[in-house]
């Protein structure tokens, strides 16, 4: 080992280390690199087989996003998954937040399988739940209406959040509690007075992965709505730009760009803590 | 064996000068401490010197080969690590003997290495445990074995006593110090506490803000310190420092004694009055303020506690230093102004 | 000191406003419940409710039920879609599930570095988990276009598909299986990476400077000290991996709709087009109830690696 065959080490791990970045950094985001080109190529443009398919033969068109704003129930259906999303974050809120806390400061094995037990509802899939759950809707009178998203949704929202909460509210040392207790306070003060203050952070990861949640959505949002004005986004775009065998591709790779890089550029402020969540704080 | 220099060393961190220029030779089979308070780059000195880190500028030298590109692997060093560094998921027999598989030995030859670094330090009957099952003195041993089967040329230690237990610390301090005799290698020893420094160094580096500001003998550090920063930092009570004219002038607190028994010529006078005493079993030790200075100037005395004189809060007594015990050190550099002979 | 000995008079004292909210053990139940009854009336009511369906012929929208005992199990076994749609849930979870983990591996360790950029390369990679599935998964039906695909177009100008060569990606049963494994894999892919890379940064730098010293090499370094250490999260990242890609039924349904003539049907489209389009609920709900013991051997083998590594 010399310091000439060191340097070459270093050279090569380097390229290498670009080299595999790039790899993968094109397998994940060229499908939206090409979601973009599409959304501003001409139809033309994009059905003839003759031209170079990365390059913009005619000049980039705004057409398809027009055709997607105006002809379209695209901003009804923004519309109505913003609405759904703020319902269901606020009813996880008031749900999750007293429950992760509960559960962060209890002690012993119930508090500890309780935990564990409303993690695991995480994991049941509404592949299984959404048969059964067609029939409730349909029997409640809720079909084909927004609240019987915003019913539903909490069923997976709230069992992660609390997980998230509970991990969050950990990490914040009990001596705050306790000194407030002995300067007065009762418990449950002491939890809305001092706790909750400086859990700005925790509940703000809450909000943003509960909304994620929302957005993300597709197999209650395709069983229990069928009228083309209550979809969300995440279920119109599939099911809605389709006439007959036609493929609106523009406006579809629009919709998709403008439904998934804002929630993703704030997703990523937050994906630490959302992966602390996920592995329970055993990694800290 | 081999010597350790560092030669004109230099590591920014951006716009931290972390070490600002550090000539350094470890002579062979020397203990060398590196002492300094934190921040003062020892940490930084040693992690360019084991090859984790690399240096701004300047060349690290072992055993007559430069090696400042070369890795770790490649300097037959052993380091040990504040926090042991175990392998949380290996046995202790697997973590002594991962360097001598990483470093292709036969199995056969493994063995017996893994035996007697064990035996060294009495954890044969751990060899088959995890680290997370060992206390705290238990892991530093396994950490110590793991660094001395290799028989590297140089031995760095960064802080491995901070961890335990004060009690543990004094014991293991002095098995370090029988260790580093019985093998005769080189050891670079990295601390922040100056009594294990004065203890353990047979040369103890003094850092700060990136430089060193003395190296010497215990002794030579202790009675001839050559600036304010090292008089001070080293010796607990610290060394009493009073303005007078163009500089400071300092006095240790057990050369600052009552009249009566430092009746001698050639001392300087203090009228000195007692705030409180602090009982400590083998000595007192007095604070007060030095009369008539201003601003007002504390300082402490040391009196062992077979000197008898009786002594009252709130009195005013006189305190002496012989003339030879005084420093006197520059106002502008900090620098001792004593000539040499002390 | 005076050694007068004064009897006190030893007073309960309740003050005023003592309440639930200082008595713990009624009030950490009455902040679980609300959460709780939820999760029981939203999840454990409607599971228990599927069961009870499977062994009915209960539709959609029908008055009356009536119990019918095992006869939609038997229905189901009998066809031949089921065991296809079985198999191919499986092979899909197993092969797409393999590639991720050995992925993510090589993916988290590139990320483990510092470089410039890296916040930016992190938001490109995580796009895919953080979309809609059914967005994402419409993005790739452009991209496999039988027509128009780009794949096929950049194959042919690079060379690696012959004038004759043009890949049917959706319309062919093994292709078409073929980009549903890539399309999970691309979707699950960031969600593993970022778990594993939680894994890595949690490995504490003392351990990998002590192994430098040690005399260990990069692929040593690795193999004998890194992956074991990660090998826990590594396992919860594959969990998740396996629950969502097995029980996943929007990729399948926007590419293929489980054609060509149900090739590429798994458990979970299968249940939709049962139940919800054909409208014969009980039916759905049995093939969905298929879908459990994977669930529950993947909950079992979490919570026994929980309390291996102490984590709960």
């Amino acid at each position: 080992m010399t310091p000439f065959t060191t340097r070459v080490e270093n050279a090569a791990k380097t390229t290498g280390h670009a080299a595999i970045l790039a790899i993968f950094v094109i397998f994940l985001a060229f499908p939206f690199a090409w979601m973009v080109i599409t959304t501003f190529k001409t139809t033309q443009d994009l059905h003839n087989t003759a031209n170079n398919p990365y390059l913009f033969n005619d000049p980039p068109t705004l057409t398809h996003l027009k055709t997607l704003f105006e002809d379209t129930t695209f901003l009804q259906w923004l519309a109505n998954t913003a609405a759904v999303g703020a319902v269901v974050v606020i009813v996880t809120l008031i749900l999750a937040i007293p429950a992760g806390y509960a559960l962060s400061r209890m002690t012993g094995t119930v508090a500890q399988t309780l935990a564990v037990g409303i993690f695991l509802t995480y994991l049941v899939p509404p592949t299984i739940l959404f048969i059964p759950f067609a029939r409730i809707i349909a029997t409640l009178g809720l079909q084909d209406t927004l609240w019987s998203l915003m019913l539903v949704y909490p069923s997976f929202t709230v069992p992660f959040s609390t997980w998230l909460l509970m991990g969050f509210f950990k990490s914040i040392p009990r001596d705050l509690e306790d000194a407030a207790m002995i300067d007065g306070l009762s418990r449950f003060d002491a939890f809305m007075k001092v706790v909750m203050p400086i859990s700005a952070a925790g509940i703000l990861t809450a909000i943003i992965f509960t909304f994620t949640l929302v957005t993300q959505e597709f197999v209650y949002g395709v069983t229990f709505i069928t009228a083309s004005a209550n979809y969300t986004v995440s279920v119109g775009v599939p099911t809605f730009l389709v006439r007959g065998d036609v493929y609106f591709w523009g406006s579809m790779m629009g919709a998709c760009l403008i439904a998934s890089i804002p929630v993703a550029i704030v997703y990523n402020f937050f994906v630490d803590r959302f992966v602390a969540g996920l592995t329970g704080g055993a990694v800290k | 064996m081999a010597t350790v220099e560092a030669r004109a060393i230099h590591k920014e961190f951006g716009d931290v000068h972390a070490v600002d220029g550090i000539d350094l030779l470890a002579k062979e089979g020397e203990f060398l401490v590196l002492l300094g308070p934190s921040g003062c780059g020892k940490t930084t000195l040693m992690r360019m010197i084991a090859g984790l880190e690399r240096p701004t500028a300047g060349d690290i030298i072992i055993g007559g080969e430069v090696v400042t590109h070369l890795p770790p692997r490649a300097r037959n060093i052993a380091m040990v690590f504040q926090s042991y560094a175990l392998y949380p998921h290996l046995t202790v027999e697997r973590n002594i003997s991962f360097p001598l598989r990483a470093a292709g030995m036969p199995r056969e030859q493994i063995k017996a290495k893994v035996e007697w670094a064990a035996r060294m330090f009495g954890i044969q009957r751990f060899l088959d445990r995890k680290p997370r099952q060992l206390s705290g003195g238990e892991r530093q041993r396994v950490a110590l074995a793991r660094a001395v089967v290799r028989e590297p040329v140089v031995f760095l230690l960064d802080e491995p006593l901070s961890n335990l237990d004060a009690k543990l610390r004094n014991s293991a301090r002095d098995e370090l110090k029988q260790l580093q005799r019985g093998l005769g290698t080189t050891m670079i020893y990295v601390t922040h506490d100056q009594a294990e420094a004065m203890g353990l160094g047979d040369r103890i580096a003094v850092l700060n803000q990136g430089r060193i500001y003395q190296i010497g003998t215990p002794q030579e550090i202790y009675r001839a310190p050559a600036n304010v920063f090292t008089a001070t930092f080293i010796g607990s009570p610290p060394m009493n420092l009073i303005e007078e004219g163009s500089g400071y002038i300092g006095f240790r607190p057990e050369d600052f004694l009552p009249r009566d028994i430092e009746a001698n010529g050639n001392s300087v006078t203090f009228p000195f009055r007692v705030t409180r005493i602090e009982y400590l079993g083998a000595e007192r030790l007095v604070y007060g303020v030095i009369e008539g200075r201003s601003p007002e100037t504390h300082a402490i005395s040391r009196i062992p506690t077979m000197l008898r004189t009786e002594i009252a809060a709130g009195q005013v007594y006189d305190f002496n230093v012989r003339e030879q015990d005084i420093a006197r050190f520059d106002r502008a550099t900090g620098n001792s102004l004593n000539g040499s002979g002390r | 000191m005076t050694a007068e000995a004064t009897a006190v008079t030893v007073r309960e004292r309740r003050p005023a406003g003592f309440s639930l909210a200082d008595n713990e053990r009624w009030l950490w139940p009455a902040m679980l419940a609300p959460a709780i009854l939820y999760i029981v009336l939203l999840v454990g009511f409607p599971f228990f409710l599927s069961l009870y369906y499977s062994l009915t012929d209960v539709t959609v929208g029908g008055r009356e039920l009536h119990f019918v005992g095992l006869k939609n199990f038997e229905e189901i076994i009998n066809s031949n879609t089921f065991w296809l749609a079985l198999r191919n849930s499986v092979i899909l979870t197993v092969i797409s599930q393999a590639c991720v983990l050995i992925l993510a591996n090589i993916l988290a360790q590139a990320l483990s570095a510092n470089f410039p950029g890296k916040w930016f390369v992190r938001f490109l990679i995580l796009l895919p988990w953080v979309a809609p599935i059914a967005l994402g998964s419409i993005g790739w039906l452009w991209i496999f276009d039988s027509i128009y695909s780009v794949i096929n177009w950049t194959g042919r100008a690079i060379g690696v598909l012959g004038p004759n060569d043009w890949p049917i990606w959706l319309g062919e049963p093994k292709l078409a299986m073929a980009s549903i494994i890539i399309v999970q894999v691309w979707r699950i892919l960031p969600l593993a990476t970022v778990i594993i890379l939680a894994g890595l940064s949690s490995i504490p730098q003392d351990i990998h400077d002590a192994a430098a010293v040690d005399g260990a090499g990069m692929w040593r370094r690795y193999f004998e000290i890194t992956a074991p250490l990660i090998r826990p999260i590594t396992l919860v990242a594959l969990l998740f991996g396996i629950v969502f890609t097995f029980t996943d039924m929007i990729v399948v349904f926007v590419l293929t709709r489980g054609g060509p003539y149900d090739q590429t049907q798994v458990l979970a489209s299968w249940a939709y087009f049962t139940g919800i389009q054909g409208g014969d609920l009980a039916g759905g709900a049995a093939i969905s109830l298929f879908l459990f013991p994977v669930l529950a051997a993947v909950a079992i083998l979490f919570l026994r690696l929980a309390r291996r590594t102490e984590v709960l």
